[in-house]
C-alpha cells in the first residue's frame, strides 16, 4: 500500500479498528475519512475550522478534521459518529436522547453535536446548562435554534448517571 | 367590527377567547349559526409525539447527503466564478485548463447545447456567462476533472479578460433614466411592481389627528445552511440523465435541467438527497448547478459531482432581499389606524429569480393585522449588479415586517398609547375584511389571542413597566422588552397553481409505500406525511415507509416553499388514504358486515370523491362538522385493525389485504388535493389572496450595555397559531430555529456588500449564533384548527422566522429610547443616538 517507497503506510485507529490507509500524511483527516475510508458522518461545512461539523474525539477530546493532518494523530484513537452505536445498532444514550428530545431537524451538524456532548459528558457527567452550552459552542446550527440539542445533553446525562429514565 | 367582547380597554392581561372558537389545545367545536366555516378534514382527534423517521439515520451519519454519494468513475467538477459583478467578457480562453492534466472537460457558454438561460418566473439567469458577467456569483466555466484538485488548477488555469462596466449597486439609481440597463431586452431594470389601492387614503388621512412618516431598511441575509450546495449527475444508458443532489425544489430542478439539456421531463431524474438545511436558499442557483453537471454529463459520458467550497456557496447562491420601506401611517383621535401610505423596494440583483413574489407577499399583508380603511401600496423589485437575491425563510416577510412593527410601535410611542393597547385598538378581527378586500370569514382569527398569550406568559405587564426607557440600571445595562405581531398568508396564495398529491401504496404483508409530491427540506416533512398516513390507517409508523421524492415516481406536488408542505402534502395524503379505504371497503363489509345506511356525510366529505380532490371553496359553505361527540359511521382503524362501527366486530388489516389478491385488486391510492381558490387582480391589488392565514405573536428580552451600546437578547418567546401542531415537538424546533434565525436579522449576521461584491465568504465573519450565545428561547403553540388543514394543520415553517427582529428592536426602543430603523443594528449607533 505504500506510494513510492517513501513512506510506510499510516495506521489509522478509527472506531475501535485500526485501518491501513494509504493517503500521506499531510492529508486532512476529514478528507481520510470521507475520500479514503468512506466514513461520511463527518461532514464538511466551511472548510476552515469554524462551522464544527467536521468535529470527531480524538483520544476523546473533540477535533476538527478539516483542521488536522493524518500525520498528526500517530497511536490515538479516532472515534467518528459511525462508532458511536454498539454493534448491534443499539443507540449510545446520546444520540437515543437527540431523537427522544426532538433535537434533530436537517441532521448534518447532528454528529459533530452527539460527539461534542459525549465528549463533555465523558469528563462532567452531570454539567449544567451552560456547561452544555458552552461545550455546543463550537458547531453551528441553522435548523434547531439549539434548545432541543441542549435538552437533549441534559436528557442524556440524566440516563447515563442514573441509569434508565 | 366588534372589538369591544375583546376586552377593549381593560389593562388585565388575559388571553382573550373569542366565544365561537376552540381554547388552546382543544379541537374547535360546533360553530355558530350563520358560520361558514368546511368540516375539518381528516379523521385523528389526539396529537401525539412521533419520533422522526428520519432521526436514527441522521443520529448515526448514515444519512446519505450529496456530497456523500459517490459513483464509479466519476469526475469532479468546479465553477469558475465571475472576478467582476458587472463586465464584458472579451477573453474567455480555456485551452490553459484543458493541458493540466487530470482535466476531462470545460464547459462554457458556447458550449450549451439548448437553452441558455433559465429561471423559475422570468427565464433571465443565465447557465453560464458567455460574453457579460452581471453579479459576483455568474459562472463562466465548469471545468471537470478526475480529482477535485486538478479540476481547481483546471479553473485556476483559464484566462478571462474583462471589461468592467459601471456597477448599478443602488435600486433607485437603477430606476433612475437613463441607468444602464442589466438586461436590455426586458427595456427597464424594473423587474415586477405590486400595487393596492384601497379606500381615499388621501381623504383618511386629512382625519388623522397623527401621521408618522419613516424609513426603514434591511441588508442582505445569508441563508447559512450548513451543507453547501451538491449535486451527482449520472448519465444512463437510454440518454436520460438521473440526478441526487441538496435540492429543495426537485421538480424545478428537472424543469432546469431538462431545458439546459434539451431533454423532456421524462428524461430526467431528480432524487432528493438528504437534504442539510435549506430555508429557501436551496430552490434555484442548485437547480443551475445540477443543469450544468448535467450538461458535462451528457458531454462525457460519465458521472459528474460538484461540492461547493462555503466560499463558493456565498459568492453564487442568492440572500435575502434588502428592502428600503417608506411608510406613512395616519391614526384618529381614539388611535384608530385610519389611512397608510406605504412603498417597498426590494433589491433584486441580477436576475429575477423569485422577486416577484417575494415583494407580493408583503403588499397582501401591508396592514400588518390590523385594520386600515385607507391604504396605498406600491412595491417594486429591481436589477442590480449586487449579489443575488431570492428566496429566503418568510419571503418578503420579515423584511417588511420589521418596518410594520417598528411603525406600529412608533406610533403608539408619537400618541401615548401602551403599544399593547394600541395593537389591540387595530387589529383584524373575526370576519374583517383585510385592505385587498378579504373577509377573513373562513377561519379562526386568532391574532388577538396569540398575542395576549404570549403577553400572559411573559408577564408583559411586570416587565415593560420597568423598562430601562434610557435609563441603565446599577449594572450599567438598560432592559426593554418588546413584541412584534403578524399574520401570514399561508402556502402560495395567488402566486401559483397550489396542488399536490399522494401515492399510498399497500405492500402484500400490510407494509406500506408513501410517496408525497412534496419534499423533506429537514423540517419534518417526512415523518408528519408518515404520522398522518399512519394514524388515518391504524398503523404503527414503522410499517408506512416514506419513499424520497423521486421527480420519475410522483407528480409534481408543486414546490415545498411558503410553509406549505404539511397542509399541501398532508391532504393530499388523507385523500388518498380515503380512496385506498374505499377500496377496501366491500372486502371489509364481506367478512365483518356492511356499514348502517345511510353513511354520514361528513365522513363521505373528508374522504372527498375519486379522483382529484378540491378543497372546499374558502367561501362555501361546507357541512356542519360532526364535533367532538359525533360518531364517524365508517370503519374504524386502529391497531392493525379495521372495526366496525356499530358491531364493535373487527378484522386484521393484513387478513384484508390478502382478500385483496384474490380479488385481483391493487392496494394502491393516488390522491389529489388542490387548495381552495385565491384571486388576484393586479391593476387594483384586490383579491381572496390565500386561502387562510396564521397569526403570531414574538415578544423580545434585551439588555443593552450603557458603556458599549451592546445588545444582549435574554429572552425571545414565539407564540404561533399553526392550526394544529400535528406533531408539537417539531412544530416547537421550528419556533425555536425561526427564532433564532430571526434575531440575525436583527444583530450578529451581516453580509457587507462593496461595488457588488460580497466581503465575506465563510462563517468566520458572516457569524451566526452559537449555542451559548442564544437567549432563553420559549415556543408557545395556541391551536385553532383550520378547515382547510389536514387534522386541521396550517403551517410554522416561515411564520417562526419573521418577527424577532421587530420584537427586538422595540425591546431596544423601551431600553434605550433609541429606535433602530437599519438592519443590522450597530451597537455605535445605539450608542451615539443614546441620550441620557
Amino acid at each position: 500500500m505504500s506510494g513510492a517507497g517513501h513512506s510506510s503506510p499510516t495506521i489509522l485507529r478509527v472506531n475501535g479498528v485500526a485501518r491501513e490507509v494509504a493517503s500521506p500524511p499531510e492529508r486532512l483527516l476529514l478528507d481520510v475519512l470521507r475520500g479514503e475510508l468512506r466514513l461520511t458522518g463527518t461532514k464538511r461545512g466551511c472548510g476552515i475550522g469554524v462551522c464544527g461539523t467536521c468535529t470527531v474525539l480524538v483520544d476523546g477530546v473533540p477535533r476538527l478534521a478539516c483542521r488536522l493532518p493524518l500525520g498528526e494523530i500517530g497511536e490515538r484513537e479516532v472515534l467518528t459518529i459511525e462508532g458511536l452505536a454498539g454493534h448491534d445498532g443499539t443507540l449510545h444514550p446520546i444520540q437515543q436522547a437527540f431523537i427522544d428530545a426532538g433535537a434533530i431537524q436537517c441532521g448534518f451538524c447532528t454528529p459533530a453535536m452527539v460527539l461534542r456532548a459525549k465528549a463533555l459528558l465523558d469528563r462532567r457527567p452531570d454539567p449544567s446548562r451552560e456547561e452544555i452550552r458552552r461545550a455546543l459552542g463550537p458547531v453551528l446550527c441553522r435548523c434547531t435554534g439549539y434548545h432541543q440539542i441542549v435538552a437533549a445533553v441534559e436528557r442524556a446525562a440524566h440516563v447515563l448517571v442514573r441509569g434508565k429514565t | 367590527m366588534d372589538i369591544g367582547r375583546l376586552q377593549l380597554g381593560t389593562s388585565r392581561l388575559r388571553p382573550a377567547r373569542p366565544r365561537d372558537h376552540s381554547r388552546r389545545g382543544i379541537r374547535i367545536g360546533p360553530h355558530r349559526a350563520g358560520s361558514r366555516l368546511p368540516a375539518r378534514r381528516g379523521s385523528a382527534t389526539v396529537t401525539v409525539m412521533v419520533q422522526r423517521v428520519d432521526a436514527v439515520e441522521k443520529v448515526t451519519g448514515r444519512a446519505l447527503f450529496a456530497d456523500d454519494i459517490v459513483a464509479e468513475g466519476m469526475l469532479f467538477a468546479v465553477p469558475l466564478h465571475a472576478a467582476h459583478p458587472h463586465a464584458r467578457i472579451r477573453v474567455l480562453e480555456t485551452a490553459p485548463a484543458v493541458e493540466v492534466p487530470g482535466v476531462v472537460a470545460v464547459l462554457t457558454a458556447a458550449d450549451l447545447p439548448a437553452a441558455t438561460r433559465l429561471g423559475t418566473i422570468v427565464r433571465d439567469q443565465y447557465i453560464l456567462a458567455g460574453d457579460r458577467t452581471r453579479y459576483q456569483g455568474d459562472v463562466l466555466a465548469v471545468v471537470a476533472a478526475e480529482t477535485e484538485a486538478a479540476a481547481r488548477a483546471g479553473a485556476a488555469a483559464i484566462r478571462v479578460d474583462y471589461q468592467p462596466l459601471p456597477v448599478l449597486t443602488d435600486p433607485q439609481a437603477a430606476l433612475a433614466p437613463g441607468a444602464p440597463l442589466i438586461h436590455e431586452e426586458r427595456g427597464t431594470n424594473l423587474i415586477a411592481s405590486y400595487r393596492v389601492r384601497d379606500g381615499d387614503p388621501a381623504r383618511a388621512f386629512a382625519t388623522c389627528t397623527e401621521i408618522l412618516e419613516r424609513e426603514y431598511r434591511t441588508s442582505w441575509i445569508e441563508h447559512a445552511y450548513l451543507e453547501p450546495e451538491s449535486a451527482i449527475v449520472t448519465p444512463e444508458p437510454d440518454g436520460s440523465v438521473t440526478v441526487r443532489g441538496s435540492v429543495q425544489l426537485p421538480f424545478n430542478a428537472r424543469r432546469f435541467i431538462a431545458q439546459a439539456c434539451g431533454l423532456p421531463l421524462s428524461r430526467v431524474r431528480v432524487i432528493q438527497a438528504t437534504l442539510g438545511g435549506s430555508f429557501g436558499g436551496k430552490d434555484e442557483t442548485i437547480n443551475l448547478i445540477c443543469a450544468r453537471l448535467a450538461v458535462l454529463a451528457l458531454r462525457t459520458r460519465r458521472p459528474v459531482k460538484s461540492t461547493y467550497s462555503r466560499e463558493e456557496s456565498m459568492r453564487e447562491s442568492y440572500k435575502r432581499h434588502p428592502f428600503l420601506v417608506r411608510s406613512r401611517l395616519g391614526v384618529d383621535a381614539n388611535g384608530k389606524m385610519q389611512a397608510l401610505d406605504i412603498e417597498m423596494t426590494a433589491d433584486g440583483g441580477p436576475y429575477c429569480t423569485s422577486s416577484p413574489f417575494v415583494i407580493w407577499r408583503p403588499t397582501v399583508q401591508c396592514t400588518g393585522p390590523y385594520v386600515v380603511p385607507g391604504v396605498r401600496c406600491d412595491t417594486r423589485a429591481v436589477y442590480t449588479n449586487n449579489p443575488l437575491t431570492g428566496a429566503m425563510r418568510g419571503f418578503g416577510s420579515p423584511q417588511f415586517n420589521f418596518a410594520c412593527e417598528s411603525m406600529v410601535d412608533e406610533m403608539a410611542h408619537a400618541i401615548g398609547l401602551d403599544p399593547v393597547e394600541f395593537r389591540r385598538r387595530n387589529f383584524f378581527t373575526q370576519g374583517c375584511r383585510t385592505h385587498t378586500g378579504q373577509h377573513l370569514d373562513n377561519h379562526t382569527v386568532s391574532i388577538r389571542q396569540v398575542m395576549e398569550t404570549a403577553l400572559e406568559r411573559t408577564g408583559w405587564a411586570e416587565k415593560y413597566a420597568r423598562c430601562g426607557r434610557g435609563t441603565p440600571g446599577p449594572d450599567g445595562r438598560a432592559y426593554g422588552i418588546g413584541l412584534a405581531c403578524c399574520y401570514r398568508g399561508v402556502s402560495l396564495g395567488a402566486e401559483g397553481a397550489d396542488f399536490c398529491s399522494a401515492i399510498v401504496h399497500v405492500q402484500p404483508d400490510a407494509s406500506v409505500l408513501l410517496q408525497v409530491g412534496v419534499s423533506e427540506n429537514g423540517q419534518g416533512l417526512k415523518t408528519a406525511m408518515t404520522h398522518i398516513a399512519a394514524t388515518e390507517l391504524g398503523l404503527p409508523a414503522s410499517q408506512i415507509r416514506f419513499l424520497d421524492t423521486d421527480t420519475s415516481h410522483v407528480p409534481d406536488g408543486g414546490p415545498t416553499v411558503a410553509s406549505r408542505g404539511t397542509i399541501v402534502g398532508g391532504n393530499a395524503v388523507l385523500i388518498a388514504v380515503a380512496r385506498l379505504k374505499e377500496m377496501l371497503e366491500p372486502l371489509i363489509a364481506e367478512r365483518i358486515g356492511a356499514l348502517p345506511e345511510p353513511r354520514d356525510a361528513t365522513e363521505a366529505t373528508a374522504a372527498g370523491p375519486p379522483g382529484t380532490t378540491a378543497g372546499p371553496p374558502a367561501t362555501a359553505a361546507g357541512p356542519p362538522t360532526t364535533g367532538t361527540g359525533g360518531e364517524p359511521a365508517g370503519y374504524r382503524y386502529t391497531g392493525g385493525r379495521i372495526h366496525h362501527p356499530v358491531t364493535g366486530e373487527s378484522i386484521a388489516l393484513n387478513e384484508v389485504v390478502a382478500a385483496a389478491a384474490e380479488h385481483r385488486l391493487y392496494l394502491q391510492a393516488f390522491g389529489s388535493w388542490a387548495a381552495p381558490r385565491v384571486s388576484w387582480d393586479e391593476e387594483r391589488g384586490r383579491g381572496h389572496a390565500y386561502f387562510t392565514y396564521v397569526y403570531s405573536c414574538n415578544v423580545a428580552e434585551v439588555t443593552v450595555e450603557a458603556a458599549t451600546g451592546k445588545v444582549r437578547v435574554t429572552r425571545l418567546i414565539g407564540a404561533h397559531d399553526p392550526g394544529r401542531a400535528i406533531n408539537p415537538e417539531m412544530v416547537r424546533g421550528q419556533i425555536y430555529g425561526g427564532l433564532l434565525m430571526g434575531m440575525g436579522l436583527a444583530l450578529g449576521e451581516h453580509y457587507p456588500v462593496a461595488e457588488g461584491i460580497g466581503q465575506v465568504g465563510n462563517f468566520d465573519r458572516y457569524r451566526i449564533c452559537r449555542a451559548h450565545q442564544a437567549p432563553e428561547l420559549e415556543a408557545l403553540i395556541i391551536e385553532n384548527p383550520d378547515p382547510a388543514g389536514p387534522w386541521g394543520a396550517k403551517s410554522i415553517g416561515e411564520p417562526a422566522n419573521e418577527l424577532a427582529a421587530p420584537a427586538i428592536t422595540n425591546a431596544i426602543f423601551h431600553a434605550t429610547g433609541v429606535r433602530i430603523r437599519s438592519l443590522p443594528l450597530q451597537p455605535e449607533e445605539i450608542l451615539a443616538r443614546w441620550q441620557r
